[in-house]
């Protein structure tokens, strides 16, 4: 494929275009998971569990099914068991015995909110009186949060068929531990050897919530033939009907997805919930069932991300070399395994030559939700970690924070800990971009501090397919199989308005369902304008060939002898007397000569371009509170190419927000019976339009050689850094380290007492 | 259980509905009426994404029970544009970007017309804190603002 990263001269390429989708969602025309009503269907609600580690009994459904209204009462036993994978496990596992089990429980329930049983019902409010009728019978048991204790010997074991693996095999006894990943380059102990100052801390973060506006939410309609279709709120449907086919034993072709307009998803959609559940009773009553989850049910029983504990040591010479780094990590996966452990260890450290250096982490299993994906998964508790101690190295050194990690940037040639070659990437232009920042020199008040971090995603490409169909009247559809998250309709249709040479009006994006579309992944990884842009690209330059080939046809001349230029096919010098053919006079012709003319595209995008995020951030404390004000706040990411730098400047600024709530507020606070105590938006608390400032972002280009336009992605570095850069501004501003998350208010003024303290100590 | 049968104005309309005493404006609009623009964030009034103008003034319709309508004069975001003519907040949130996934948007678009309705020419942080009872998760609220005090000047300006 071409390479035109020297060409910057684009008609709609880096342009503020509207998005093609804007007027549906400001009128509230646009139509979400909830937002589906379908004549005939009945209500589901779940029953879940109020334990969080428990035996189940016995269920007892006569109740609820004789109630009035009542279609159908599910229980585990409707839905198929699966087999436990096996080793060697993928680096992304999904296993089937664990989802089976995750979307309803079946011997055991292993966290508050777990699903027990389910009922379908004529309404609503009969199907959430008709759950209350459902008796289940508990044998409680002891239950573990924290993942260091959960994988120790004296823990609570939750699974007695999950057993530790490693390169010797499987361990004796089950274990909460399911596994380790490490990356490892050098030699440690030369490294701390050579080192001159040497920083050894523990961190901690709770773990957050995506936050997504829109609950969970899905209509299912089976039929007596076995055929399905589902409507619902997801970021990739082909995953969706992925998982209920293995899930349910059913053929592929047999299940439709919809995806509907999605509010939200942050990685905490990339999987099935009520889904599974809606499909089965669906197929027991002959009715079409919506399922529709509340707030509570979305915090006590959808995935959250890890919490996570670390213990981490670096060295670094008076130079400000980093001679050595290592970090042992522990991720709660949650009820079931499956914690981002390897793409933690992936950026761990990685957007430094460090020549010695390693990090375990551990993927353990806890009394808690099973965890989700959340914008660029298992990365943001890692360099909150790796981001403080350097952030701490930089201060014992009398170093620039900037200059100490100048010092030891990764660039072209260098690879990340598990062994990434990097290509052309731009962390040294982003740090320079830095430095030259009013921002970085901009004086501080009382009680004022900056923090300063950086954050490395690799992102992700993968398989996408895309349909372009050239109309009779020179308009274009142009469909894929990846839901619009944020604006992704907008920078299909650039790209494609560019590759065609025509108004970017003449085109449709649509998000075609799993029936009309080849296979596409999730919209995630920051994948969805790389790979699937690619896939759009190549779409419709099998248009432009078509077309070319028709002129060609038309005018009784060699194809070769036709350009594409500007939306024109024009023919070769040496054709005296030829006018250039428009697009749309060569859509008028088509079927008139050989039929419509489309372009497909099936891929599997590879090339990524790996990205970089720093954030600066200044903050304000009250010190009678420890209440933390952010007053400035500044990203500066290399984002590739912007195709449409209005999305991508909205990337980033949402990112460093959800970041300010990750090191602030927000946490999953539980009882001592591990009951989850705030399922709801005012007590998970996340930043409103009052607790933040203007995000300013600098878009730093630094094409991606391996497509077209110089595409990377851009949705996830802006969070990795954010939570560490906003803990180390909390940290210069009180003038001590902290190594907990969320820095709240009661935990701030400890930290400022304990600074008082100290003082009063040494005066 | 008995319905009860309400009169009502929605957008200019007169509309009749029935509804249980429990139920909600927000699950008539929804469910009754078919009107899903007024979005279902969490159904405690702590997200905002359900934001309605009832006799003018900006309330979550998940706290508000629907027999409360009788007589009442309810706007919602399928009312906002005259016709086919955006309001201007809304052509604002297009031209900003003001939005992301956009299941924010009804809700948030309520509550700025009602804030620049009672305080035409805001500040930045009035915005921020006439907007404060709304979550958006995606979009950092910082081109939200900016589309609302664009909408506010270009209000200002037509009178």
């Amino acid at each position: 494929m071409a390479n035109d990263n020297s060409t910057t001269n684009y008609q709609w390429v880096g342009k503020r275009t509207r998005r093609p989708d804007g007027v549906d969602k400001v009128t509230g025309r646009a139509r979400y998971g909830d937002d589906m009503m379908v004549p005939g269907m009945l209500y589901a609600k779940i029953l879940r569990s109020p334990h969080a580690h428990a035996k189940i009994l016995s269920i007892d459904t006569s109740k609820a099914s004789a109630m009035k209204g009542v279609k159908a009462v599910l229980t585990s036993a409707q839905i198929p068991d699966h087999p436990l994978s096996e080793p060697p496990y993928a680096p992304i596992i999904n296993d089937m015995h664990d989802i089976s089990r995750n979307v309803m429980a079946r011997d055991k329930v292993f966290y508050d909110g777990h699903a027990v049983a389910a009922v379908a019902a004529t309404s609503e409010r009969i199907a959430r009186e008709a759950i209350k009728l459902i008796d289940v019978e508990y044998e409680i048991l002891p239950h573990v949060l924290d993942p260091r204790e959960a994988a120790g010997p004296d823990a609570p074991v939750l699974h007695d068929d999950q057993f530790t693996y490693s390169a010797d095999g499987l361990s004796e006894k089950p274990s909460n531990l399911f596994r380790s990943i490490t990356g490892h380059r050098g030699d440690l102990e030369k490294g701390f050897a050579d080192a001159d100052v040497i920083i050894e801390r523990e961190f901690t973060s709770e773990p957050v919530h995506q936050g997504y506006i829109e609950p969970l939410a899905c209509i299912a309609t089976a039929s007596e033939d076995n055929c399905v279709e589902l409507w619902t709120t997801t970021q990739g449907h082909f995953v969706i009907r992925a998982l209920c086919a293995k899930l349910l034993n059913m053929d592929l072709a047999k299940i439709r997805v919809t995806a509907s307009e999605i509010g939200g998803g942050f990685g905490g959609k990339n999987t099935v919930y009520g889904e599974p559940v809606a499909i089965r009773l669906s197929q027991m009553t002959g009715r079409p069932v919506r399922m529709v989850m509340t707030r509570t049910e979305v915090f006590r029983a959808s995935g959250p991300t890890v919490g996570s504990r670390t213990i981490i040591k670096m060295g670094a010479k008076k130079d400000g070399t980093i001679t050595a780094a290592d970090a042992e990590t522990w991720y709660q996966a949650g009820a079931f395994k499956g914690a981002p452990v390897g793409r933690a260890v992936e950026t761990y450290f990685s957007s430094y030559t460090i020549k010695n250096a390693r990090a375990c982490v551990h993927d353990v299993c806890v009394n808690r939700p099973k965890v989700a994906a959340y914008r660029a998964p298992g990365a943001p508790m890692a360099a909150y970690a790796a981001e403080g101690v350097i952030n701490e190295l930089a201060v014992k050194l009398g170093m620039d924070p900037v200059d100490l990690r100048m010092k030891n940037a990764v660039r072209e040639g260098d690879e990340s800990l598990m062994g990434s070659k990097y290509g052309q990437i731009g962390l040294v232009d982003v740090l320079e971009k830095v430095k030259s920042h009013a921002h970085y020199a901009a004086p501080l008040g009382k009680n004022q501090g900056r923090g300063f971090a950086l954050g490395y995603w690799m992102h992700g490409g993968g398989l996408s397919s895309v349909s372009a169909h050239l109309l009779d009247d020179g308009t274009v559809t142009v469909a894929t199989g990846n839901p619009d998250i944020g604006g992704s309709r907008s920078s299909m249709r650039v790209m494609a308005a560019e590759e065609l040479g025509i108004d970017i009006e003449l085109i449709k994006p649509i998000v075609a369902d799993t029936g009309s579309m080849g296979y596409s992944h999730l919209t995630a990884g920051s994948r969805t304008t790389f790979a699937t842009g690619l896939a759009v690209i190549n779409a419709v330059r099998e248009i432009i060939e078509k077309l070319r080939t028709l002129a060609a046809k038309k005018w009784e001349i060699p194809v070769e002898d036709v350009s594409w230029e500007a939306g024109l096919a024009v023919p070769s010098t040496s054709h005296n007397g030829l006018q250039a053919l428009s697009l749309k006079a060569l859509a008028g012709m088509a079927t008139k000569m050989g039929g419509a003319i489309a372009g497909h595209s099936e891929i599997n995008a590879g090339g990524v371009g790996a990205a970089f995020s720093a954030q600066l951030v200044d903050v304000e404390i009250d010190p009678e509170t420890g209440f933390v004000t952010p007053l400035r706040y500044t990203v500066v990411q290399d984002v590739g190419r912007a195709i449409s730098p209005d999305y991508v400047e909205g990337q980033l600024q949402g990112g460093a927000v959800q970041g300010i709530g990750w090191a602030l507020n927000e946490a999953y606070i539980y009882d001592d019976q591990a009951r989850l105590q705030n399922t709801g938006f005012l007590d998970y608390r996340m930043p409103v339009a009052s607790d933040v400032p203007m995000i300013d972002t600098v878009l730093v280009e630094v094409p991606n050689p391996n497509h077209p336009y110089g595409v990377r992605g851009v949705g996830e570095p802006c969070l990795v850094s954010a939570p560490a850069a906003v803990a180390n501004a909390v940290e210069n501003a009180i003038g001590k380290t902290m190594s907990s998350l969320p820095m709240s208010p009661p935990i701030v003024l400890k930290g400022i007492e304990q600074v008082q303290a100290s003082q009063v100590g040494s005066d | 259980m008995a319905k009860h049968h309400i009169t009502t104005n929605i957008n200019g309309d007169e509309v009749d509905f029935s509804c249980y005493a429990g139920q909600t404006l927000l699950e008539v609009l929804r469910t009754e009426l078919g009107m899903t623009g007024t979005k279902n964030g969490c159904g405690s009034g702590d997200c905002g994404a359900c934001t309605v103008i009832v006799n003018g003034r900006p309330v979550n319709a998940c706290l508000v029970l629907g027999v409360e309508l009788e007589g009442a004069d309810v706007e919602t975001i399928e009312g906002m544009a005259e016709g086919t003519t955006l309001h201007p907040l809304q052509q604002k949130f297009l031209d900003h970007a003001a939005l992301q996934c956009g299941i924010c948007t009804p809700g948030i678009l309520n509550m700025a017309k009602a804030l620049l309705e009672k305080n035409p020419n805001p500040t930045e942080t009035e915005v921020r804190y006439g907007l404060a009872g709304n979550l958006c998760r995606c979009t950092g609220y910082d081109k939200i603002v900016r589309a609302v005090m664009d909408a506010a000047a270009e209000m200002r300006a037509d009178g």
